[in-house]
């Protein structure tokens, strides 16, 4: 169904702007899987995200062993990883990767596994958790965005990834939707 | 002459190849084990233990009990903490407490316990409802390593603070360092907390079931199977309940896609509890 792409997004709390324009850019009809890990605590409230990102029509928490199905946006869980897992999504309760569970790297890491099929999405964030597995995806054949560290409300991640891939395409949130849609053979509505 | 082609995707098929290995040198079955999280876990060994492929570990580890050893705790490690998901435990004293009441002695089976962590906590919230003394616990898991862990019931003294918020927020009746006294090596949680439990090793994936419980948790196991082995997993539970016993998961796991759902009806869906339909 989704014919093994998958578009994974990772951002810290203050990348809920960016990750709403992303997802509003990409319309209700993209015809691929997009998960997404925001850097959230142990309690954090999945209606506070979803009032965040109301751009979103199909914004779902993922559960293990869900599958992975187009025109839906799964947000990782508090306090487990989210990883790809072939045609589903898997969870798992491994230790933090730099203090974050859900991590960035292994959401990267785990798409990275579909080789040419994995997109990832970098957006604004602090720290290192996310540069490594965007690194893992470009190294296996997948593409990498980022967002322009310019219109990013934490500068630190995108920085260090647009500095540790040189192919990285580095774009605002919206600019990265368009691209993604074309990407994707369609042109939005 | 042609070049020769090639198909796959030659780390998973060299995954699949160590997985072999691994259950033909020493009987231990992980080939149902969902994909994303072994491999994550087998390429972590990789690593650790300073080789640069995953043939490379299969070939030291069917040489080398010592490598097997390594991998099967990286491989049943799971990283839990006491009273993890409060609104959880809150459920059990609520939902489940007043009907395991009614009973004069209550089986109860964690499997799947890990380091013992919620072993503990169901014995603090069980010694606070006032039953701990009728129940017998059986808490399992397939690494006898981490069970000697379990036995022990010495946790970081760091993880406290946190411990003892979710503990409160979980209702606790009592002030949580009244169930442990700070040492050297960490808190160290009192003996009378383990009287009831038995810590044995047992493998949900391949062997069959050993009694009757009221309640079984198994909470963030079951995430690290394949669809098919989840359901054989979860179709041993369903016989190792007593009719009307409960079943309580992991927090962001579920019944409802999986074979063998059908033996279970919602008790709150939300907190993952079921009860075996009679």
């Amino acid at each position: 169904m989704t014919g093994g792409r998958v578009v994974v997004v990772g951002c810290s709390a203050g990348g809920l702007d960016a990750l709403d324009g992303l997802l509003g850019g990409l319309g209700e009809d993209f015809p691929w899987p997009v998960a997404v890990v925001i850097h959230r605590g142990a309690d954090s409230d999945f209606d506070m995200i979803r009032g965040a990102l109301s751009s979103c029509a199909r914004l779902l928490e993922a559960e293990d062993k869900t599958s992975l199905s187009a025109r839906a946006v799964f947000i990782a869980p508090p306090d487990y990883h989210l990883l790809i897992d072939e045609d589903r999504l898997a969870l798992s309760t491994e230790a933090p990767s730099h203090h974050a569970r859900p991590s960035i790297d292994v959401l990267f890491s785990s798409a990275a596994a579909l080789g040419g099929g994995a997109v990832g999405v970098i957006l604004s964030g602090g720290g290192k958790d996310g540069c490594a597995g965007a690194r893992e995806i470009a190294a296996r054949g997948g593409l990498v965005f980022v967002q322009d560290p310019a219109t990013a409300g934490s500068q630190d991640l995108p920085r260090a990834a647009a500095a540790a891939l040189p192919a990285a395409r580095v774009l605002p949130p919206k600019g990265i939707a368009r691209a993604l849609v074309l990407l994707a053979g369609g042109a939005k509505p | 002459m042609r070049p020769l082609e090639a198909r796959g995707d030659p780390e998973r098929i060299a995954i699949g190849l160590l997985l072999e290995g691994v259950f033909q040198r020493y009987g231990y079955d992980f080939r149902d084990y969902a994909p994303a999280s072994l491999r994550r876990r087998i390429l972590a060994r990789v690593e650790e233990e300073g080789l640069a492929s995953v043939s490379a570990l299969q070939e030291r580890i069917l040489a080398d009990p010592g490598s097997m050893a390594g991998l099967l705790g990286k491989i049943s490690i799971s990283v839990t903490s006491m009273f993890r998901d409060p609104g959880f435990y809150a459920a059990l004293r609520r939902d489940i407490v007043p009907y395991l009441k009614t009973y004069p002695f209550i089986r109860v089976w964690h499997a799947g316990c890990a380091t013992g962590e919620e072993v503990y906590s169901l014995a603090i919230l069980l010694h606070e409802e006032g039953i701990l003394p009728r129940c017998r616990i059986y808490a399992t898991d397939i690494n006898e390593a981490v069970l000697e862990k379990a036995r022990a019931g010495i946790f970081p003294l760091s993880a406290m603070k946190q411990y003892t918020d979710n503990h409160l927020k979980s209702g606790g009746r009592r002030p949580f360092s009244e169930y442990y006294t700070a040492g050297y090596d960490g808190a160290i949680f009192h003996s009378f907390l383990r009287e009831n439990v038995v810590f044995s090793r047992h493998d949900l994936a391949r062997e069959a079931s050993f009694n009757e419980f009221n309640l079984i948790l198994c909470r963030n196991t079951l995430i690290y199977f394949n669809p098919k082995l989840q359901g054989r997993a979860l179709g041993l539970l369903a016989k190792s309940l007593a009719p009307n016993g409960y079943l309580a998961l992991g927090s962001r796991e579920s019944l409802h896609s999986c074979d063998g759902a059908d033996a279970f009806e919602d008790v709150d869906a939300r907190q993952r509890i079921y009860r075996r339909v009679a």
